[in-house]
Parts: structure tokens; sequence; C-alpha cells
């Protein structure tokens, strides 16, 4: 869907997508990393399951939505992309029950 | 300038908060600053220049040519805040602006909240002015909502912050000055796009012909004709496209669209769309300010004074989000508000403050001229405004088809807030920045009344999401404990 423009330089940042390694160029959001990536749809449609990607790119279509090292709902747009962070594609509503801290754990 | 890059290191109180490091917020914050007021700039984004300028001091894409000097123009903006002693907090939300509880003296202090990365805070402004600037307005069309679609100015942001450019079979729709400018700047960059569909309604032409001295004498006339002779170039242009839709399972493959009697399908691996800009208002509804729906760039606009402050004390609206004058008329309202707010907290007198502004209002004067003729020229039509296709999602949040809202009108649900409670339109994560004025001109259209008398949403803070972690985290006043407690 998108491709980088060459000779760009610029330092390159390592994180995975849904477990995959992917690289990126500092300074990208989530969102640009995973167009750069050429993922397809980055989360489904809590209504529907209708497959959605980035729309607006800045801020206001909430389209992009990703969980980011494993909280859900974050704007892909907004959040620049970092070394080691770990992206998922959301499928459907954000899941509170992966995000609560495991029996045992400290509040 | 100093940068905040977490809650606890902003002051408790400052007599100045801008939200949105666009032109308008820069131009604000700098002179706020110079005027001695202690101000800060916070912005959702991670480097300053707002959409127009975004990534200007960060971009990839350095060869000038490539998004021209009209885009370079920012980087002024940013070395005077830079240069300024104003505070600027990127990555910062605010979700909300009140009424202080306490106000600290009688200009009518605000209490702003705020996150950056996770974590929440409520401090306090004397004055505030949000420079929220403009969104590109809704183009619901068929298909709108499957990966591959997007807005032309999403794929421009994605150019300027990243050098990326859009692959495969590149077609771009719709109509205004920007769409001829983003086509301009994605081709400069080395994107290949094949088609171009042309939705400026030719009937426009006869209404705006009245306004054209104006613009013939304005700068806008010689960047126009710049940009309409290179699209002619190695493009197809289609103009007088009536109908557009976007066709695939799990991704756009193709897009459809008729102009005069012939329909067309083309494959198409990366559709944008571009129908103009509209005010963002989602904050100053939020807070409360009286909106009037304007008859020519049919969107909500703030109802402001001479200073851009609205109906609402202390709050103040600069740039595209009191009503769009583009880039350069932003920068000039946002100094004009920060001269008005520099009045209101005794930093000048009246005198001294009209002094200052009348040679910005005699520049804003001029590069305003010219607006109203494109404004006129390119007012979408109302088939791309209004979908005239029942299955056509009109709120892409919650998936409220056009046909949906039309079958709840006719039971007598007569605006939209009450819509709301029949269909969610709206009330998905976006909160009707998407569908606000579709839902709108929709609900008008089938009861036969005016978009003004319709209304629009009424919106609440947040007015982004914060979790319930970061508002438990935030510290409680006195007062909020006791209307709690038993």
């Amino acid at each position: 869907m998108f491709r980088r423009l060459p000779d760009l330089g610029g330092e390159t940042v390592t994180f995975t997508i849904d477990g995959h390694p992917a690289t990126a160029r500092l300074g990208d959001t989530v969102a640009a990393a995973l167009l750069a990536s050429g993922i397809q749809s980055c989360r489904t449609t809590p209504v529907s399951g209708a497959p959605r990607a980035p729309y607006c790119m800045m801020g206001v279509c909430f389209e992009c939505l990703v969980t980011i090292n494993g909280i859900g709902n974050r704007q892909g747009c907004l959040i620049p992309v970092a070394e080691g962070m770990v992206v998922e594609t959301q499928k459907g509503a954000r899941s509170i029950a992966s995000e609560l801290p495991a029996k045992g754990d400290a509040a | 300038m100093k940068t905040i890059k977490d809650v606890a290191a902003l002051s408790e109180c400052y007599d100045l908060l801008i939200i949105g490091a666009g032109p308008a917020g820069l131009a604000a914050a700098a002179t706020g600053a110079e005027l001695g007021l202690s101000a800060v700039l916070v912005d959702e984004n991670p480097a300053p220049g707002g959409q127009i300028y975004r990534g200007i001091t960060t971009t990839p894409v350095t060869a000038k040519e490539t998004l021209g000097a009209d885009y370079w123009r920012g980087t002024d903006l940013v070395r005077s805040l830079e240069a300024s002693k104003a505070s600027y907090a990127p990555g910062a939300t605010v979700w909300s602006v009140g009424p202080a509880p306490d106000s600290p003296d009688a200009t009518g202090g605000m209490e702003v909240g705020v996150s950056i990365n996770g974590a929440a805070r409520v401090i306090q402004a004397r004055q505030v002015i949000a420079a929220t600037g403009a969104l590109e307005r809704p183009f619901p069309v068929p298909g709108w909502t499957l990966p591959g679609v997007m807005t032309a100015g999403g794929a421009q942001i994605a150019l300027k912050t990243s050098g990326l450019v859009p692959d495969g079979k590149v077609v771009v729709a719709g109509s205004g000055p920007l769409l001829y400018l983003l086509t301009a700047q994605l081709r400069a960059a080395g994107a290949k796009i094949s088609v171009m569909l042309d939705t400026t309604p030719l009937e426009n032409w006869g209404r705006a012909i009245r306004h054209a001295p104006d613009f013939l004498r304005s700068p806008y006339l010689s960047k126009g004709l710049k940009l309409l002779l290179g699209a002619n170039r190695g493009m197809r242009i289609v103009r007088g496209v009536k109908a557009i839709s976007a066709h695939g399972d799990n991704q756009v493959t193709s897009v459809r669209f008729r102009h005069g009697s012939k329909e067309e399908e083309l494959p198409c691996d990366v559709l944008l769309l571009h129908q103009g800009v509209v005010p963002n208002i989602n904050l100053a509804n939020a807070v409360g300010c009286a909106l009037d729906w304007d008859e020519d760039q049919l969107t909500w606009v703030p109802q402001t004074d001479d200073w851009y402050e609205t109906s609402v004390k202390g709050f103040t609206i600069a740039g595209d989000g009191a009503g769009i004058a583009g880039a350069e008329g932003a920068a000039l309202r946002g100094r004009l508000a920060a001269l008005g707010a520099g009045h209101r907290l005794g930093r000048l007198s009246a005198q001294e403050r009209d002094r200052t502004a009348a040679p910005v209002r005699a520049q804003l004067i001029r590069a305003s001229r010219g607006r109203r003729f494109l404004d006129v020229l390119y007012q979408p039509a109302k088939a791309f405004r209004v979908p005239t296709a029942d299955d056509t999602i009109v709120c892409r949040c919650e998936e409220v088809t056009a046909g949906k809202l039309r079958e709840t009108v006719a039971l007598g649900v007569s605006g939209p807030n009450q819509m709301k409670s029949f269909l969610r339109c709206g009330m998905g994560p976006c909160q009707g920045r998407l569908c606000g004025l579709t839902v709108t001109e929709l609900i008008a259209d089938a009861r036969g009344v005016s978009p003004g008398e319709v209304g629009g949403y009424r919106l609440r803070p947040p007015i982004k999401p914060i979790t319930l972690g970061e508002l438990a985290a935030l510290p409680k006043t006195p007062a909020a404990i006791k209307a709690v407690e038993r």
C-alpha cells in the first residue's frame, strides 16, 4: 500500500507486529510503521468484525487503534515507534481481561 | 523554550495555555511569551508544526521542492517558539477544559486536564487559546471504510513524517485546492498517481465567479494555476465526477465512478479522498462555546469577537478552528489571539494592543483575499455530503448507515443527540469527529430544515480517551472528596 522513498537515511528501529519482527525508521509513528511494513489492516471492528486500516493519520478517526506493549485501544498515529515495542493488531473490542495483572501480582 | 516531557514538569498555573502546535498555536505561544506571560504550548504530536507543517523539524523529505516553499515557511514559526521563553509539551493530550472551581482572579481562570505518556494531571490557566485547527471534511462514499482508502491528508502526513508514498495503482478523488496541492507533493516525491477524480460541481463556477475579482488579485491565483498546469501533465483528470464507490473484500481493489452519463471502474490499490477541511470544533463544543452553521463553508464555526474570544470567557480559538482561513491566516490569528489574551491579563493597554495588532490585521486581510471564491467554488456537492445510497456507512465507529439514519428520522427522531440514543452514531471512539457533519446534514435534508436548526452533537469531556487509572490517580480536591463522602 505504501513504500518508503529511497535514501532517506536515519536510524532504524526494530519492533514486532503480531510477533513478527519488523523494522521502522526512528521518528515513524506506529501507524506509519505499520503502513511501511505492508500490513493490510490494523484492527477489526467491535461491531461487525470488518477490517480497518489507518485513515486520517492525525489522531481524529481512531481507525489505527492497536495494542501496544499489552495495552489496547492505543492511537497508533500519535505514538512514536520505539525499539523493542510489541505491537499487536486488535481484534474487535479491547480486552480488559488480558490487561489486568495476573492473580497474585502486586496491584 | 523549555520542553516538558511529563506532567509532573508542568506548573500548577499558567497565564496562558495554548492547545495545538500548528501555525496559530506556535504564533500565539511565541507572542504570549514575548508579552511576558507564562505560556505553555501543549500538543498531541511528537513534534511541532500541526498538520500543515507536520514534521517540519524532523521530516526525512529534505529536498525543498518536494513539499514546496509554503511548507518550509513554517520553519520561522518554530524558530520563534524556540527562541521564546514559552514552555512546550509535545505528545500531550488535552482531554478537558472547564472553568476552574477556585478561579485565581476575575479573568475567568480555566482548569485543563492534560495527559502525557499515560499520566494525567489537572492544571490551571488564566487564559486558554485553542489552536485545534482543521480536519478533513467527512467523505462518506460506499466502501470508504475499506483498508486502502484513506484521506489525502493522511497520505501527506505519512510523506512528511516518514517519507512514505502510496504504492501500486493510486487514485485521488475529491475537490478543493488542497487536493491539488497534496497530489502535487505526492507526485513530486515519486508517487505514481494514475487518475484524479475531480468532484467539484461544474455549476459552482456560476456562483463563484462574482467573487473572482478578489481571487484574481490574490497570491492564490498563481499558486492555483501552477498546480492546475502541473496536474494536467502525466495524469488523467476526470472532471465533473458525480458518484464514487470503493470496492473489494478486505481491501480496496477497484473504484467505480460516474461522470456525465458514463460509469467506469478502475483497478485501485490506494484511494485517497479529500473534499476540503472544516474546523475541528470538538473541544470548543465540549467547553460549551456557541457555534453557528456557516452556509458557505457548510460547517460549524464558533462565535468569536475581534480577538477570537468565544462565548466562554477566557477561552479563545485561533486559526482554522475558528473558521477556515489557511496557514498564513492562522499564524496571524494566533498573534491576534495572544494580544487579546495579553490585554485581558493586564499586560498591555487597549491602545498598545490595538497598535501592535494593526499591521497584523492588515496582513490578515491580504492573506484572506480570494478565499471566498475558493470556498464557493469548492463547496462539495450534496451527494458527497449526504450519501444517497442507503448502505453507505456514515458513522464509521458504530457502523451506522445512511439508510438506518433516514429510517430513524422517519420515526420522528429530529436531532443528532436523540439519534445517538437510537443508533449509537457518534458514540464510538472518534466521538463524532468523522460523522458529526454528515449526521446533521442528513437529518436536516430528511426533515427539510436547515442544519443550523437541527444542531450538532453535544459533546462532553473527556474529549479524548483517558484511562480509568489515569483519572483515579488524579489528586482529589477537598470539594471532590466531600461530594462522595457519606
